[in-house]
């Protein structure tokens, strides 16, 4: 059984092996280029493991920006994930001492794979979500590493390469829609962050968006909740 | 580097991984499991949803709407990895094949 485990959860992370290396090659060449080596690119893939929070991490390095301002700018770019945390407290609930873990990996992409709570049915629920995040970051330091190794040296146009993580995030709403029996909430998703990005600008949407799907997920709960039958266990015959 | 310098930056990166770390587990310590309110777990049921939307429009923030080439390499692209998965329904070809296609996009078509 285990051994089936470790190869659905494999599998399961392929799609994210690819976005990731190619995302922390694009992390690791511009640290080196502001001067920080190796093991800066492993300690900080290693210990914030954050894609976009490691981006931006580069600038505050390169700038000497304050703690003040780096606690407030990561507070900003990483709020999101509070969000993530509250859609995985009833799937991780008996996960014991693997919690700690998968609380502690849970970035955009090991979200997006692991937010539906299906698993093979002959899998160990627990630890293929642990497997799953554990080979995502495996994938995401070796990125960082090899980028800020070889990116430098490597003549290779690789603009438009970062589309990587929207054609993930894409396929997983395509999934979803296609196994939801409501669309309301990814058309709320989909269209308040939209009306907030237009209205408060690319630097200070995100935090106003997380309010308005808040609120309008609660203003259509009756509608949700009393058009679908209560939950039953959530086991992917697919896999 | 200057050893002020170093120092600084372990900071700056320690500063930055804590309040992710606490961002992250902060609701699993907040709600423990077997008393979660039930709002708490309509929204764990919900959001997942609302959450992929809101990631797809946040990878678009970056696009140019408003002048040329008007977000259009995104939403071409956007458009053919959806197909491509409808069709087939394997993540791997989707992303590889949408990836590619964007960078022909972006490096040959809208220059």
């Amino acid at each position: 059984m285990k051994k089936k485990t470790v190869r659905a959860a494999f599998i399961k992370s392929l799609p994210v092996c690819a976005g990731y290396v190619v995302l922390g090659i694009g992390f690791g060449v511009p640290l080196a280029k502001v001067g920080y080596g190796l093991l800066w690119a492993f300690a900080m893939s290693l210990t914030m493991y954050a894609g976009s929070m490691q981006y931006v991490a580069v600038n505050l390095l390169a700038g000497g920006a304050s703690l003040i301002t780096t606690a407030i700018t990561t507070l900003l770019v990483q709020a999101r994930h509070l969000f993530y945390g509250i859609s995985m407290i009833d799937k991780y609930k008996d996960a014991g001492w693997k919690k700690l873990y998968l609380a502690f990996s849970l970035t955009d992409e090991t979200y997006s794979l692991l937010c539906d709570g299906k698993y093979p049915e002959y899998a160990d629920k627990h630890l293929y979500c642990f497997l799953v995040s554990l080979f995502n970051q495996c994938y995401w330091i070796f990125g960082c590493v090899i980028g800020n190794i070889i990116g430098t040296n490597v003549p290779f146009n690789s603009k438009g390469i970062e589309f990587a993580m929207t054609a993930l995030f894409v396929t997983v709403f395509v999934e979803q829609w296609k196994s939801a029996k409501q669309h309301l909430p990814a058309i709320i998703g989909v269209a308040s962050t939209a009306v907030c990005l237009v209205i408060f600008g690319k630097e200070n949407f995100l935090i106003p968006s997380m309010a308005v799907v808040t609120v309008l997920l609660f203003a259509v709960r009756k509608k949700l909740e009393s058009s679908e039958p209560p939950a039953q266990t959530e086991v992917d015959e697919n896999e | 580097m200057s050893r002020e310098q170093i120092i600084h930056s372990v900071l700056i990166v320690a500063v930055s991984a804590v309040i992710t770390a606490l961002l992250r587990g902060l609701p699993f310590v907040i709600f423990s499991a077997n008393k979660t309110p039930k709002f708490v777990l309509f929204l764990g049921k919900y959001l997942p949803f609302a959450v992929i939307g809101m990631l797809v429009v946040y990878c678009l923030k970056d696009a140019s709407f408003t002048a040329m080439p008007f977000a259009l390499p995104e939403l071409i692209a956007i458009a053919a990895v959806a197909l491509i998965h409808l069709w087939k329904r394997n993540t791997l070809l989707s992303v590889a094949g949408g990836t590619v296609f964007y960078m022909l996009l972006v490096q040959f078509v809208f220059k």
